[in-house]
């Protein structure tokens, strides 16, 4: 959709009554230095940052696109796309790196068909590394949607990807 | 003042001096890739590397400032091989092909590869692949040959306010692409092609069209007429070995005829006919007051996109008037054509800009195909053009001085210093006056709006009219004065000019993005000399007094602002809007 047609601007002038992006721009309005900030609080509200949402900002904030996604494009943590339903994080934190998680990674890659960083192409997974998280006593690590497994080799990549789609078999994308 | 040694030589200079200014103040250059004169350095590329004896690292000299006392070094074998190192990593990530690639032989990094004897790449390439971005067909992006040397976002986003650029990711994924990784097409760009004046790689350069003008060249059933605008005559010879500022224009017609151009027009025709008309508006809207002050020109199509998309509340004070280059196009379609008989449609106009807007403005708007057909088939920037002299082995330096042809290549001194900033104003001023008072001016000669300052202001009494007028170049300067005329609307108050002149690129034209790589202050001054000299030394100064435009007016036009004027001089403008930048 053309960003300058009349349904797009209709579209981001919407979206500055939504919640999350109504709080966010209110709190930080007036602060400089905030735009990562109120970028945070959108990721964590959608999983994600959109760009209608982007676009809105940039009005609202009176900060150029080109900045927004600047930081946005700089920082792994923001996303620009709606993020799988289930979020694999595998940890390549020293200790699971050396406990060998690069081979587990390997594995949920090709297991779902997604490479590090991407989601499958039905939204039903998303895979990311991710820098320690804090339980290197069952190296190598992953947490999906918040579910820790730890000790994990290839061989029981297979197990937990088919554990999800399961669960959401009855919800699809 | 600040006292310190560079290589064993006692320097002095201002606090904040960087120690490269300071050495260059030496006569000590040091090396460097990022760097460039117009803008805040950033050191990103490391190549500027310099000993600061006691400090524990070697230090950026590009912004580090000279502190007193500072025993500096600025070349031993050891910084050397730390350049080669930096250099070599750069060409790790750059891909070889120099030979196909059209900066080759101007490239600042090629010329520092071999000032430093770079014979084979040590290092494993990556290359980052990506698709190019012709989106505009005005400038192409290849972000593979980036460097991430900054310097085209930071004259995007800080010198021209735009922000159609910016460096996006991180690391080796790092790209430079507008906001979003979309097409340029769809960003605030205005395709004023600074980016691609100031890189110093093969990254970013114009979109070419030599071919479609050799193709019009060779077609029989095509009568091939070429106009070239002022600031090409005083630049074109630096990629022959004249100095800049050295006004070619004999020689260029020359050189144009050889080429296989049938008729060789000046764009400063048209200049002279855009100060007919828009002098005239000035005038118009100072008497009757039927449209609002102040009046803002034209002339220049990356404005005129700026404006579009950013500035559309201001369109009622945009003069109507089109650029000389579209009214050569008009006219070469119409009066020319009927004068000798050549159907329209079998004239094929080239016109030669120091401009890749221009490129983009000759479909800008229905008001374009004026004549019936669109006015102008191609434009072409002042690189292609002396590429194209060079295929053609036209030996621009030899060739005799001819003239332009009739009736659309006379010119007055008010129409050559178009293509530099204040110009456009000082022509008009020249020609108002004669309007509003019925005798010719005084004074022809404004110093005060001549100089490279980023806005210029001026208070004077023309015909019993005390005007105030303004003159702003290089976009971000604009937006700084349009902002106050909107300031001042917006309270009811009287705006603080009668007439604004714009030119998107510092300097004006003569620093247009069409013009040869490396552009710089001292380049902009020495190419406006050889415009203001061009205009200093002309018989006729002021356009009303260019008798083939008199003839054109009485012979086929009418009066400025009348019914043809406007079907084939005027144009109009609509809003673009485009999300915020």
């Amino acid at each position: 959709m053309p960003e300058n047609s009349a349904s797009m601007t209709e579209k981001i002038q919407k979206i500055g009554s939504e919640p999350d992006v109504a709080a966010a721009v209110r709190k930080w309005r007036k602060k400089r230095g905030s735009l990562i900030m109120v970028l945070h609080e959108i990721q964590n509200s959608r999983g994600y940052v959109p760009r209608e949402v982007a676009l809105y900002l940039s009005r609202e904030l009176g900060t150029p696109l080109a900045s927004i996604y600047e930081a946005l494009t700089f920082y792994h943590y923001f996303k620009l796309e709606p993020p799988g339903k289930a979020v694999i994080s595998v940890c390549t934190g020293t200790a699971c790196y050396l406990k060998g998680s690069q081979a587990v990674v390997d594995e949920f890659s090709r297991e779902i068909g997604a490479a590090v960083g991407a989601s499958t192409e039905d939204k039903m997974f998303h895979l990311q590394c991710v820098r320690c998280v804090g339980c290197c006593g069952l190296a190598p690590v992953a947490i999906v949607n918040g579910k820790t497994y730890g000790r994990l080799t290839p061989a029981d990549v297979k197990k937990i990807v088919q554990e999800w789609r399961d669960h959401f078999k009855d919800d699809p994308a | 003042m600040i006292t310190a040694t560079i290589n064993g030589i006692q320097v002095s200079a201002a606090p904040g001096t960087s120690i490269l200014k300071a050495a260059h103040q030496a006569q000590v250059k040091i090396p460097t890739l990022c760097h460039h004169p117009d803008l805040q350095p950033t050191a990103a590329c490391g190549i500027c590397v310099v000993k600061v004896k006691g400090a524990p690292n070697m230090a950026r000299s590009c912004c580090t400032p000279l502190a007193e006392g500072m025993d500096i070094v600025t070349q031993d074998p050891e910084i050397v091989s730390v350049r080669r190192s930096i250099l070599e990593l750069i060409l790790s990530n750059h891909p070889n092909e120099c030979l196909t690639c059209l900066r080759s032989g101007e490239c600042e990094l090629q010329g520092l590869a071999q000032d430093f004897g770079i014979l084979q790449s040590k290092l494993p390439k990556i290359v980052n692949e990506r698709p190019l971005d012709d989106s505009t067909k005005s400038i192409v992006l290849d972000s593979r040959k980036c460097i991430h040397c900054g310097r085209c976002t930071q004259v995007c986003q800080q010198i021209q306010n735009v922000w159609a650029l910016s460096t996006e990711r991180r690391g080796l994924d790092s790209i430079v692409a507008p906001a979003g990784d979309i097409q340029l097409s769809e960003s605030p760009c205005v395709r004023c092609g600074q980016c691609s004046a100031h890189c110093p790689v093969g990254a970013i350069y114009e979109y070419s069209e030599t071919e479609t003008v050799w193709k019009g060249l060779m077609d029989p059933g095509r009568h091939c007429v070429v106009q070239i605008a002022p600031a090409v005559r005083v630049s074109i010879g630096e990629s022959f070995g004249f100095p800049a500022g050295a006004n070619l224009t004999g020689k260029l017609y020359a050189a144009l005829r050889r080429m296989g151009f049938k008729q060789v027009f000046d764009t400063n025709f048209g200049a002279d006919v855009t100060i007919m008309e828009e002098a005239s508006e000035l005038v118009d809207r100072l008497k009757s007051g039927k449209a609002p002050i102040p009046l803002i020109t034209t002339c220049c199509p990356a404005w005129v996109d700026f404006m579009e998309k950013f500035d559309n509340d201001m369109i009622d004070h945009f003069s109507s008037c089109k650029s000389p280059q579209a009214i050569v196009g008009a006219l070469s379609k119409s009066y020319y054509a009927e004068k000798y008989g050549i159907p329209a449609d079998r004239i094929f106009m080239v016109s030669i800009m120091p401009c890749t807007a221009k490129k983009y403005e000759i479909v800008r708007a229905k008001d374009m195909f004026s004549s019936g057909h669109q006015d102008i088939d191609v434009s072409i920037t002042t690189r292609e053009l002396a590429r194209m002299f060079k295929q053609a082995g036209i030996l621009l330096p030899t060739l005799p001085d001819e003239a332009a042809d009739s009736p659309l290549g006379s010119y007055t001194g008010a129409a050559t210093i178009f293509g530099e900033t204040g110009g456009v104003m000082e022509a008009a001023l020249r020609t108002a006056h004669q309007l509003l008072t019925g005798q010719e001016p005084g004074q022809l000669e404004f110093e005060k709006i001549h100089s490279l300052e980023g806005i210029k202001e001026m208070a004077l009494e023309v015909g019993g009219i005390k005007l105030r007028v303004a003159v702003a170049h290089g976009l971000g300067n604009v937006q700084l004065v349009i902002g106050k005329v909107r300031a001042a609307l917006a309270e009811g108050k009287e705006p603080p000019w009668h007439f604004i002149e714009v030119m998107a690129c510092p300097g004006g034209c003569v620093g247009g993005g069409g013009q040869f790589w490396g552009v710089h202050d001292g380049l902009r001054k020495l190419r406006s000399n050889g415009l203001t000299a061009d205009d200093r030394g002309a018989k006729l100064r002021c356009s009303h007094q260019n008798p083939d435009v008199r003839k054109l007016y009485a012979d086929y036009i009418g009066n400025p602002l009348g019914g043809r004027a406007h079907q084939l001089f005027h144009t109009h403008y609509v809003a673009r809007n485009q999300y915020a930048r």
